[in-house]
């Protein structure tokens, strides 16, 4: 399978890159890790005349903290974020995440923002910017903006990002000392999506629920933020019917599609599951 | 639809060739170089048949484009033995069975001296996650994970006995 023709461009800068998604208009696409964008491409359901690529802008990659925010380029690839000792230290989550996506080989070349920007329920990192509370930054013409991830989402790859921006950072909140988290991931076999997938942030206080974030993964055309769930959390003992209460309130906002990964009524029912698995995992880690 | 001219080392050999933006890294490699080792699989970036090193890196080459690697350096699966000698990898596949119908083989054989670089001494869970993006249809993984482990065995002892 050999996608369709199209014009390509390597800029070394955003700025050359923005020029050129100015000028080429709504035929150009983003090449960011290309895992999705290729494949799609090849069996023709995108067909973009021409591809911008951002691999050689080195300003869109690398991990560094400012103040008490950790920032990532969004073209940091995958394997980089896996192996960032800041990470593990600051934001111990997104290893964790990264480690369950795709394989050694797609992890050299998938990167976070080509994740996040996709627009794709089905990918891990929207769901978990949703609970990391991160803030993504877009650059245009007219310069930057910031947009939560929890507002970024707005359809099955229809984003907050429009055709002439770039996404460049994703901010993230280092966690204080004592935060909880875990991502529970079902999957048929190792690289697949997530049948179900559900992400947790919490803080405990004289064992109670302090404060929680919990997303979920392709359990809708958007990644889920679970409100209602977190709502029912706060100021509770974490016990087996507060947990139980808690999955059911987001099993109630699920909207799954049916695919090879089952069925909507067993897919509603495995994001429950995992909820319920990353909930206690995170309680354990609040120590 | 314009080529693009692309400078690639290919095995410690330079090539220079005008290609198509579309061309992907291993129709590159198979039609223009007649590097045929390097097979084509599934085609959507799962089987890892067409893993190749770019950069020091393993990658699927079915879903890079030629025209990325521009000024890069390729390995393939043709650039692992040297002087008629086996690399450690291929000898441990060749010891241990790792292969049946052999079509894996390649890209399980760029992936493991890969991953023994970034991991010279793995447990044999590490083998598994390190070659988790390879499909093997015949094998039942077992023999590779002994070859990898056989391998590594090798290239720590090559090593002692260099150092």
């Amino acid at each position: 399978m050999i996608p369709p023709s199209f014009d390509y461009y390597a800029p070394n800068s955003i700025a050359e890159a923005l020029k050129l998604l100015g000028e080429l208009g709504g035929d150009a696409k983003l090449l960011a890790g290309g895992h999705s964008l290729l494949p799609m491409m090849k069996l023709r359901f995108a067909q973009p005349s021409h591809l911008i690529d951002l691999n050689r802008i080195a300003a869109l990659r690398g991990i560094r903290e400012e103040g008490s925010e950790i920032v990532i380029g969004a073209m940091t690839v995958e394997n980089d974020l896996l192996n960032s000792r800041l990470l593990q230290q600051k934001v111990p989550l997104l290893p964790e995440v990264v480690g369950q996506i795709a394989d050694p080989q797609v992890r050299n070349r998938g990167t976070i923002g080509g994740d996040i920007a996709h627009g794709d329920a089905a990918n891990d990192h929207p769901a978990v910017a949703i609970a990391l509370d991160a803030t993504l930054v877009l650059e245009g013409p007219k310069g930057r903006r910031s947009v939560k991830a929890e507002s970024f989402y707005h359809g099955m790859y229809f984003t907050e990002m429009a055709e002439n921006e770039i996404l460049c950072e994703i901010r993230v909140p280092a966690f204080a000392p004592r935060t909880g988290y875990a991502y529970a991931k079902l999957k048929r076999k190792t690289g697949d999506w997530a049948a179900a997938a559900a992400a947790v942030v919490m803080r405990m206080n004289g064992g109670k629920v302090e404060s929680v974030r919990i997303a979920l993964t392709n359990a809708a055309a958007t990644p889920l933020r679970a409100t209602d769930a977190e709502q029912a959390l706060t100021g509770k003992v974490l016990n087996e019917t507060t947990i139980d209460d808690a999955a059911a309130r987001a099993m109630a906002i699920c909207d799954p599609a049916e695919d090879l990964r089952g069925d909507r009524e067993y897919k509603t029912a495995m994001t429950g599951v995992m909820l319920r698995r990353a909930l206690a995992s995170a309680a354990a880690r609040c120590v | 639809m314009s080529k693009k001219l692309i400078s690639v080392k290919v095995n410690g050999r330079t090539v220079e060739k005008a290609v198509e933006p579309r061309t992907l890294l291993v129709h590159f490699l198979r039609e223009e170089l007649s590097l045929t080792g390097t097979h084509i699989g599934c085609e959507t970036s799962h089987c890892g048949a067409c893993t190749v090193d770019v950069d020091g890196q393993s990658i699927k080459s079915c879903t890079v484009l030629a025209v990325q690697c521009d000024g890069s350096e390729v390995r393939t699966v043709e650039g692992l033995a040297s002087g008629g000698v086996l690399h450690a990898v291929q000898e441990g596949f060749y010891k241990e069975h790792g292969l049946q119908c052999g079509f894996c083989t390649p890209g399980m054989l760029m992936r493991a001296q890969r991953f023994l670089v970034e991991n010279p001494n793995p447990t044999e869970a590490e083998v598994r996650a390190g070659m988790a993006g390879n499909l093997c249809r015949c094998t039942g993984y077992q023999n590779i994970v002994k070859a990898v482990l056989y391998a590594a065995q090798k290239l720590r002892e090559k090593q002692d006995a260099a150092a």
